[in-house]
This record gives C-alpha cells, sequence and structure tokens, in this order.
C-alpha cells in the first residue's frame, strides 16, 4: 500500500502544475478560514469581527468550516483528472504496466492517494477549527466541543466520493478537461432529471430522489450552514427549521458510489486495450 | 557474403515465453491469428514482418497492455501471475514513455519503485547507454535518440532474464540507429535473451539467431534464421564466353536455376557446393571466369521469398 501511494506521490509532486494545485487546496480554505476569523476593520467605518456573531462557537464551526472547506475541493479534483489524463497522454499508463504494475495495483494508487489527501485535508481542518473554536467559543466544555465531529467525517466522505467520481470520469475519456466538463454535465442532468420527476410526480418525491444522485449526495452530507445560523439567531422562528445533520445513511448512500466508482474504473482499464 | 551472428549454445531449452493458440480481434479485424511460439533461454529472437502484421499486437498481449480474444500465454514456468512476471522483463515499445516533467534518474528511480529494483542500479544503466552526465535534465529536454536509449537503460534496470524491443530504431537517425545496435549488441554478447520486434530485416539479421516470420497475424515461420529457407546459397559468375557458360551451368545437377541479368549470372544451388569446385570444373570446360561470388541470400531475400509464396 505504502509502495503504490509512494509511486503516486512521486508523479504527482515533481509535477510543478499539480504541486501549485494540490498546495492552493489545502491552504487556499485553511487562509480562508483564518482571516475570517480575525477582525475586519471596514475602510474605517466599523469593524467586522465574523467571531462575534458567535458562528465560531461549538458545534456550530465545525459544520461551518467543513462546509466552506469543500468548495475548495475543486482544485484537487483538477489535479485528479489531470493525474488520469497525463498517464493516457505520455502513455506512461501503458509504460507502468508493462514495467510490471498490474492493473489493480493503479487503480489502487490513484485511490490510496485520494484517500491520503483526504485525509490531510481533514487533519488541517480539524486542527484549524479547532484553534479557532477554543478562542472564539463561548462553550469550552470538552463534551460541546466534540458535539458534531461528525462532520469531519462526513468531510472526509465526501472529499473521497467526488475525488473518486473525478477518477471515474478520468478513466472514462482519458482527457482532464473533458472530464471536467463532464462533472458539469452530470450536474446539469441531475437537475434536469430532478425537475422531471417535480413536474411527473411531486416536490417531496422528487428531492428524496434526488439525494440518491452521486453529486447531490455528496452535496447533502455537509447542508449549508446559513440557515442554521439564522436559525440560532431567531430561533423563534419554527419554519427555517430544517434537518443539517451529517446522518449515517447520507454516509452509506455516498460511500455505495464511491466502490462503484472505483470499481467502475478498475473495469474499464480492465476491458481496455492500450 | 554471409553476415555474423550470434550462435549461443544452450543445452537445457528453458522456456521464457510460451505462447499457445493466441488470438486478437479488433471487431473485425483479426490482428493475431492462432500464433503459437515458444522463447527459450539464451537465445536472441527476431519477431518479423511488415507494418500491420500483428508484431506489436502480440507483444502488447505478453505485456499485459492488450486483452487477448482466445488462446494463452503464459510467462516462465508459468506459476507467476503476468505482472509479476514483467518485472523480471525489460521491454521498451515503439516510442519511449516517460514523465516529461522529471528528470531521468527521477524517471528511472520511478521504475525502480514498480519494479522494486534498487535505486543503485540507476546510476549502473545510464552508464550503459551513455547517459551518465545527462541525468538531471528533465526528459522533455531529450532528443529522441537519448530518449530511446533512457527507455533501454530502464528496460535493463532490473537486469532482465528476457528484453524485449519492439521497433527500437524507429524514427532515429543514421547516428541514433548505430548507437542503439551497438547497445543490442553489447547486451546480446552478455546472454541475455533478446526478443526484437522488427520490420528491418538487416537489423535482425545483425542480432538475431532465432526468427518468427509474421504476415496479417498469421505465424509462416518460426526458427533458426540459418534455416529459414532450406538454401544452399547461389554464385555470381561473369565469363567473356557467356553463352557457354550458362549452357554448362544449366546441365550441371547442383543447380536449379540460372538467371542472366546484365552480364552477371546467378546460379542457384540445389545441393552444397564449394567455390573451388565450380572454378576447377569450369576451367576443365574451357571456361574462363572474370567474376566468381559464391553468396547466401541475405534474409530480406529470404523474408520476401516467403511472404510472397504464401
Amino acid at each position: 500500500m505504502f509502495r503504490l501511494l509512494n509511486l503516486e506521490l512521486q508523479k504527482l509532486l515533481l509535477n510543478k502544475a499539480s504541486k501549485v494545485l494540490i498546495f492552493i487546496s489545502f491552504i487556499l480554505p485553511f487562509f480562508v478560514i483564518l482571516l475570517s476569523s480575525l477582525k475586519f476593520n471596514v475602510f474605517g467605518f466599523f469593524t467586522l469581527e465574523l467571531g462575534e456573531l458567535g458562528i465560531f462557537n461549538f458545534p456550530i464551526i465545525w459544520h461551518l468550516t467543513t462546509f466552506f472547506a469543500s468548495q475548495f475541493k475543486f482544485f484537487f479534483a483538477i489535479v485528479v483528472v489531470s493525474m488520469i489524463g497525463n498517464e493516457y497522454s505520455n502513455k506512461t499508463l501503458k509504460q507502468n504496466l508493462i514495467d510490471g504494475l498490474s492493473k489493480k495495483e493503479f487503480i489502487l494508487s490513484k485511490f490510496y492517494t485520494i484517500v491520503f489527501f483526504s485525509l490531510i485535508s481533514t487533519l488541517i481542518i480539524g486542527v484549524i477549527s479547532l484553534c479557532i473554536g477554543l478562542y472564539y467559543s463561548s462553550y469550552t466544555e470538552v463534551s460541546i466541543i466534540f458535539r458534531e465531529t461528525e462532520f469531519l467525517l462526513a468531510y472526509f466522505i465526501k472529499l473521497v466520493g467526488f475525488f473518486s467520481l473525478c477518477l471515474f470520469f478520468g478513466m472514462l475519456v482519458k482527457r482532464s478537461a473533458f472530464a471536467l466538463a463532464f462533472l458539469f454535465i452530470l450536474y446539469i442532468i441531475e437537475w434536469i432529471i430532478y425537475g422531471l420527476m417535480m413536474w411527473k410526480l411531486n416536490a417531496d418525491i422528487a428531492e428524496k430522489i434526488q439525494n440518491f444522485f452521486p453529486l447531490k449526495s455528496m452535496y447533502k452530507l455537509i447542508d449549508q450552514p446559513f440557515q442554521r445560523i439564522a436559525m440560532s439567531k431567531f430561533p423563534d422562528k419554527g419554519n427555517l427549521s430544517y434537518d443539517y445533520g451529517a446522518h449515517g445513511y447520507e454516509m452509506l448512500i455516498v460511500l455505495c458510489w464511491t466502490a462503484l466508482f472505483i470499481f467502475l474504473s478498475y473495469r474499464l482499464l480492465k476491458k481496455r486495450d492500450l | 557474403m554471409p553476415s555474423i551472428r550470434m550462435h549461443k549454445k544452450y543445452d537445457s531449452l528453458e522456456p521464457i515465453l510460451t505462447i499457445t493458440n493466441l488470438t486478437k480481434k479488433f471487431g473485425y479485424l483479426t490482428a493475431v491469428k492462432d500464433l503459437s511460439f515458444t522463447i527459450n533461454r539464451g537465445n536472441v529472437y527476431g519477431i518479423l514482418g511488415p507494418n500491420g502484421s500483428g508484431k506489436s499486437t502480440t507483444l502488447g498481449i505478453v505485456l499485459n497492455v492488450v486483452n487477448k480474444t482466445a488462446g494463452n500465454f503464459h510467462w516462465f514456468d508459468g506459476n507467476i501471475s503476468t505482472h509479476d512476471a514483467l518485472k523480471k522483463v525489460g521491454a521498451i515499445i515503439e516510442r519511449p514513455n516517460f514523465y516529461p516533467y522529471m528528470s531521468a534518474a527521477q524517471n528511472l528511480k520511478l521504475v525502480c519503485k514498480i519494479k522494486g529494483v534498487d535505486y543503485q542500479k540507476i546510476n549502473e544503466k545510464l552508464e550503459i547507454v551513455g547517459l551518465l552526465d545527462r541525468k538531471d535534465s528533465k526528459f522533455r529536454t531529450y532528443s529522441l535518440g537519448m530518449k530511446q536509449r533512457l527507455a533501454i537503460a530502464s528496460a535493463l534496470l532490473n537486469d532482465p532474464e528476457i528484453l524485449i524491443l519492439d521497433e527500437p530504431t524507429n524514427g532515429l537517425d543514421p547516428q541514433g540507429i548505430h548507437q542503439i545496435r551497438e547497445i543490442i549488441k553489447k547486451i546480446a554478447e552478455k546472454g541475455t535473451t533478446i526478443l526484437l520486434a522488427s520490420h528491418l530485416l538487416d537489423e535482425v539479421e545483425k542480432v538475431c539467431s532465432h526468427v518468427v516470420v509474421l504476415r496479417k497475424g498469421v505465424k509462416l515461420y518460426a526458427g533458426r534464421v540459418d534455416e529459414m529457407i532450406s538454401s544452399h546459397g547461389f554464385f555470381e559468375l561473369k565469363s567473356t564466353n557467356e553463352t557457354k557458360l550458362i549452357a554448362q551451368l544449366e546441365n550441371h545437377k547442383s543447380f536449379s536455376k540460372i538467371i542472366s541479368k546484365n552480364n552477371l549470372i546467378t546460379a542457384f544451388l540445389n545441393e552444397p557446393m564449394k567455390s573451388e569446385d565450380l572454378n576447377e570444373f569450369l576451367f576443365k570446360q574451357d571456361i574462363i571466369l572474370t567474376h566468381l561470388v559464391q553468396r547466401k541470400e541475405s534474409l530480406e531475400e529470404q523474408f520476401l521469398k516467403l511472404t510472397d509464396n504464401s
């Protein structure tokens, strides 16, 4: 396992473009969250301190930081599709196999890399949330701090699932740019099907079915936190309430998709003549 | 002028690659048809065939990158998975494929990781192909000849039991071709089994002891190069008295065919004969030769015969 990971890390880290993208995808969310936790002086008129709004309180901070950090997953998605696309365009995939890597090992080395970087990203977000939270939060009891840390797990699963989808598209179309276009097309298709279902059935059922779609199920893992923040400000407004939790069944759906994408990538490679 | 070939005598026939009834279809096209042959240790094999005869496809199948349609192949004694077997094989295919953004040494390091080879081999092999002083240059800055030499270094990293080369001099300039051939010869002299696919006959002729001839995916011949056509060669003769010479030759039982072209008479033998015997015989018939050369058919001539007749 470490041999395969080591192999892929060498391919990635010696490539300037992917090195920069990896750096961006990890460091950028780190800085954005860090900066937003600082005190802003808006042109000398007034100071804006987000921490004062209570959004950095435990446990809501877990929800907020994972939600924002996951928006940056697109940078690493580019790395994932290009690490497949480059292997095809340089024909190094063929050479790797000839040198004695099995097709299974090839897919696994990509998958381990995805898991590895998702893990690092989760750790970074976890640590920074903990630090900011400890600094700002009004509640610092251990039981409250570690409440809702399942958002971190959801974040990890969300990344692994999304990158596995990218891996599959990369394997499918062999070219990075087309693979990213496919992601966008899938997004549109999901909404078109949702629209059709809403028209033929009803909005409630349509939404329930849509929650099983690959992109939507990944999005659904960490719901948007704005409504929740609003709720915490105006607790009397009951119509704002919604289910924002990161539930086990939602994780299970994404894990199933992940397994399917990795399996399909392997099948695709196995059947293909290079 | 018989060419120089390296014949290595090994008593035990230890198979390295066994192919049985291998077939590959691309849709309606049958690229390889019911192909069987065995590669034994210590020999230098050539796979000959015109472009599109199924050479690369066959190699692709045994190298795990092309899926077979039917038939079988196994490496060594057959108790080892293909990808593990490939760790003991060195192969270069058509074009050298490396990561353009990595240096030569970094590329080879990656191959070491795949094959499970010690990094110390890198410098040793770069030395063999003469790239040691350029080892830290990025692969994309290399010329095609250098890239191909790097590919050979990469194939040699694991001190392979068999070296597979698919069109190794394709697209190279004369110096590049020469360098690659010198390297191949050096490796062959060390006793490494080599499988060389090429449509360039003199290339095969210069290094191979055994040959497999393919045409349209079908095997036409497999065996020793010098037994490819049971030919005893031919004489090229010139004489002032041409008509008499032809008449004498046509009456002689040792000759099967006489061709006269541009004052040069080519007489094909159907049994062994020494040039001094012919000279003596003709001299006794009052024919004085001005030109006498005994030759064997070159591989090219044999190959063309073989691929035309069927």
